[in-house]
């Protein structure tokens, strides 16, 4: 077996490895990222929004500020983030983009005058500050008290992405891409390096480091109708997974995205109602209002999917040979502005659905969008159970995103994680040792390989392609937007079954080379098990936060469920073990949300009594000390300057 | 009614001992809108398990799927089969390394591009991290966004007569990509080291004009725009403003 060494490795090279993969190499280390694909392909080339932060620089951003920002992530999460977290990153996301502007981002940028925007469905001018014209300017996203996001055009995930490949590139940062990590080289909770297998030739090579980061994505693809990469299915986070060491954090926490087309489940972006589109149903009648009154179409995504879902259970869907949807109304909006500011949207329609937004309504419905879970990491973005392993971006739950995440939040949270656990790792690499165990790495290596053979070779007659289609039925029919324990039992009898089966599975061809067969059935053992966390732990957590609402358990529990789930899966067992964790040290204490409606179970303790016990229960399930103690991010109850609280003082 | 579909597609493992190059035929039932994306998928997991090609994002947007189809090179996840005849021949790209089947390394091509372009901005400011954003005006903003919206699918190459003969030729993708960074003023670079970049026949003199690269690309990249600003930056040795000119 191959075996190369390297000080930092990074696995995915999207936004949130490149950026860590960047800060390692500016800190002098040698740094080998691998991506399954050549990093431009990425996922994060696919957002299209934007990237919130409190630059300001807009009419509609005046006022702004970190701490209006964070107020915004934290209600948006349902209390469910870590809010010194949140924190972290909503005073280093104006940093962030302001860099990116450096490194060549061509970000849009204020013009000065009056222009007609539609703001809640009605169509009026605003006047931009001559004064600032030619700064970073913002459009208005869901669940924000200010228009915050930046953006270019509806291309912004492809040209952060570019920016920052071309940095890694003129830094001269080794790349191998096209190559997949089977599984984690680890002793004694410390992490050495990865097994991998080349999509190329498909040998087996082991990668040998210091520091390993993860940063591969969601597995938003369990679900089968998503708005993801064909590619997010979960890798990275099997990878840790299957340490049996490392937790998964909140699983069950999954974002429905309220506009992906209908069919294909390809995204339109939040912008297109930050621009002032709107939701109608099957008589053209624009219904938010009707239950968010406050934010209408721009509440936070798991309420719009909610509410949309809940009309189509009205009869109010349009019905079609693909199912039930709404529409999406742009019409309003221009060519102009769809041709421009839309243009991947208009683009995406005309292509996909044939459609034309000039004229025409664009058929939506809630579709898998995001993976608030993933692998528990500290504030430094250290994995809890193993040492010297990061995880940063989606794959992660590092968690600033709790139960629902923000639109535009998750883009600025790679480059800003990126950034942070990019420093952090790379302090951390500085004073640790090389151990190229190549003994160690054959081991870890022979599992792959027997796993191939097993695979090529077994009597079995199950079908992957089968499976995992399988995999994803259960979890669309039971662990949707809406959930009840009488669904939920299902899935998880049903994901047990197959479980029993996976060993089944038999690859039909034994091609040499890329052998897309065997790639799929090398991962569907990681991707059935996590289905499982996803299932149980949704329907272990009898209450409702954020994306994950029990019909049997409406009202948000912080009495008994102001946590955080963990999920480990010892090697060999047949179950997973459950946990749970304090969400981290609260500053803003458990509230209503300001839109969603929805009943609130008060936390029995004092938020000193909760804050008390953080950091030792945390510990207990593997935390790492951090570089800095917990708490020392946040200004303590810098939230009271802020509306509404100031006005209630 | 539904068509049946023939699928001739062409098959080649070069890790293979004694394969050769050859095409194989499929049949496939035409689903509503169906696209090549879902119908290689179906033929890959009924019929040709080992069948290679790449996708990733699906939309429209990462660029990995780009393929000859019947004789055209475009991006596979976006087209319909109902555009298309009822026989569809489907062929690697040329040009580019192929790795098997319909999969071909445009990643590494277009990473040595980048490099050879020098593609970044050029420049001696360092970043702080405590001062504002430079300014820049909007439209100079959205005439950099028009070029940078390459997704480097590699359409623009695979129909390009010059790269066919000179391997070197940097193409439309990579002359776009210069033009992307002369419209930037953040990049410092001077005429002269513009003038040794494209000066020369593999650079923006080596294009013999027939233009297949502004027909083909999927993302519609004001390529005949681009090249006009750098053969008319490079001749007059003007600085011409971003500004004035009628680009995208």
């Amino acid at each position: 077996m191959k075996v190369i060494t390297t000080e930092v490795l990074i696995i995915g090279a999207g936004l949130a490895g490149e950026r860590a993969a960047i800060a390692n190499a500016q800190a002098g280390l040698d740094v080998t990222m691998l991506s399954l694909v050549p990093p431009r392909r990425s996922h994060s080339a696919a957002a299209q929004g934007g990237m919130q932060a409190s630059l300001g620089n807009s009419v509609k951003g005046k006022g702004d500020n970190p701490t209006v920002h964070w107020l915004d992530t934290v209600k948006g999460s349902d209390w469910g983030a870590d809010q010194e977290v949140a924190r972290i990153f909503a005073d280093n996301a104006p940093i962030a983009m302001r860099e990116m502007a450096h490194f060549g981002v061509p970000w849009n940028r204020v013009e000065g005058g009056p222009r007609d925007v539609y703001i809640k469905g009605k169509k009026e001018t605003i006047v931009e500050d001559f004064d600032n014209e030619g700064l970073i300017t913002a459009r208005d996203f869901g669940g924000t008290a200010k228009w915050r996001t930046c953006y270019t055009a509806d291309g912004t995930g492809h040209t952060v992405l570019y920016a920052m490949d071309n940095l890694a590139i003129q830094l001269d940062i080794t790349i191998h891409d096209r190559m997949e990590a089977l599984s984690l080289i680890h002793k004694d909770g410390v992490c050495m390096g990865a097994i991998v297998r080349c999509l190329r030739t498909g040998d087996i090579i082991a990668y040998m480091s210091k520091a390993t980061a993860i940063a591969t994505g969601g597995y938003g693809r369990l679900y089968g109708e998503s708005t993801n990469a064909i590619i997010n299915e979960g890798t990275g986070s099997w990878l840790a997974l299957q340490t049996g060491k490392v937790p998964l954090a909140n699983m069950e926490a999954v974002q429905f995205h309220p506009t992906g087309i209908v069919p294909t489940d390809i995204l339109v972006t939040e912008g297109c109602r930050g621009d002032g589109g709107l939701l109608l149903d099957v008589d053209e009648y624009r219904f938010m209002p009707d239950y968010e009154p406050e934010k209408q179409e721009l509440a936070s995504r798991d309420v719009v999917s909610r509410r949309m879902k809940e009309h189509i259970l009205k009869g109010k869907g349009v019905k079609s040979s693909y199912g039930e949807h709404l529409w999406l109304d742009l019409r309003h909006l221009g060519e102009k502005h769809l041709t421009t500011k839309l243009r991947e949207v208009y683009d995406i329609c005309m292509y996909f659905i044939g459609v034309n937004p000039i004229t025409e309504l664009i058929p939506v419905r809630p579709t898998q969008h995001y993976s608030m879970g993933g692998i528990r990491v500290n504030k430094d973005g250290h994995a809890y159970g193993m040492k010297g392993l990061f995880a940063l971006g989606e794959v992660a739950n590092w968690d600033m995103h709790g139960f629902n995440r923000l639109g535009g939040n998750s883009l600025a949270e790679t480059v800003v994680a990126g950034m942070i656990v990019g420093e952090k790792m790379a302090t951390y690499t500085k004073s640790a040792e090389l151990i190229a165990d190549v003994t160690l790495a054959e081991k870890f290596g022979k599992e792959q390989t027997d796993l191939i053979t097993h695979l090529l070779e077994n009597e079995g007659s199950e079908n992957v392609y089968e499976i995992r289609d399988e995999i994803a039925e259960l979890l669309k029919d039971h662990v949707h937007i809406f959930r009840t324990g009488e669904n939920l039992e299902k899935a998880v009898n049903g994901l047990k079954d197959v479980l029993g089966r996976i060993k089944n599975v038999k690859v039909r061809t034994s091609a040499p080379g890329m052998n897309p067969e065997l790639s799929q059935a090398l991962r569907i053992e990681g991707m059935a098990k996590q289905a499982y966390i996803i299932a149980k732990g949704a329907l272990l957590r009898t209450e409702s936060r954020g994306a994950h609402t029990r019909e049997d358990y409406p009202a948000r529990d912080d009495k008994n469920w102001l946590n955080r789930t963990l999920a480990t899966w010892a090697v060999g067992a047949d179950e997973p073990e459950f946990n749970y964790e304090p969400v981290g040290q609260l500053d803003l204490p458990p509230g209503d949300r300001g839109y969603g409606g929805g009943q609130m179970i008060d936390m029995d303790l004092t938020v000193k009594e909760y804050n008390a016990k953080v950091d030792a229960e945390q510990t207990a399930f593997g935390k790492h000390p951090t570089i800095e103690p917990m708490g020392t991010r946040i200004p303590k109850e810098a939230w009271r300057e802020e509306s509404p609280y100031k006005d209630a003082k | 009614m539904a068509r049946t579909l023939t699928f001739k597609i062409f098959r080649y493992n070069p890790t293979k001992d004694n394969d050769e190059p050859h095409i194989e035929t499929y049949e496939l039932e035409e689903t509503p809108r169906l696209n090549i994306f879902t119908a290689l998928h179906r033929i890959r997991e009924k019929q040709a398990p080992d069948l290679m090609y790449d996708f990733v994002c699906r939309a429209g947007i990462c660029g990995s799927c780009a393929m000859m189809i019947n004789g055209r090179p475009t991006l596979a996840c976006r087209t319909l089969t109902s555009d298309l005849t009822d026989t569809i021949e489907l062929y690697p790209l040329p040009f580019f390394k192929l790795l098997g089947d319909l999969s071909v390394d445009t990643g590494v091509w277009f990473h040595d591009m980048a490099k050879r372009v020098e593609s970044w901005v050029h420049t001696q400011k360092e970043f702080d991290p405590t001062a504002l954003e430079e300014r820049m005006d909007n439209d100079t903003a959205n005439k950099i966004y028009n070029s940078e919206r390459c997704i480097e699918c590699g359409c623009c190459i695979a129909g390009c007569a010059t790269a066919q003969v000179y391997p070197d030729f940097l193409g439309a993708a990579g002359l776009n990509r210069i033009g992307r960074f002369m419209f930037d003023p953040r990049d410092q670079r001077g005429e002269q080291e513009w003038f040794e970049l494209v000066s020369t026949d593999v650079g923006v003199f080596g294009c013999i004009g027939m233009m297949a690269c502004d027909d083909v690309c999927p993302k519609d990249l004001p390529l005949l725009e681009v090249f006009a600003y750098i053969r008319r930056k490079m001749n007059s040795g003007v600085k011409i403003a971003v500004k004035d000119l009628e680009v995208g």
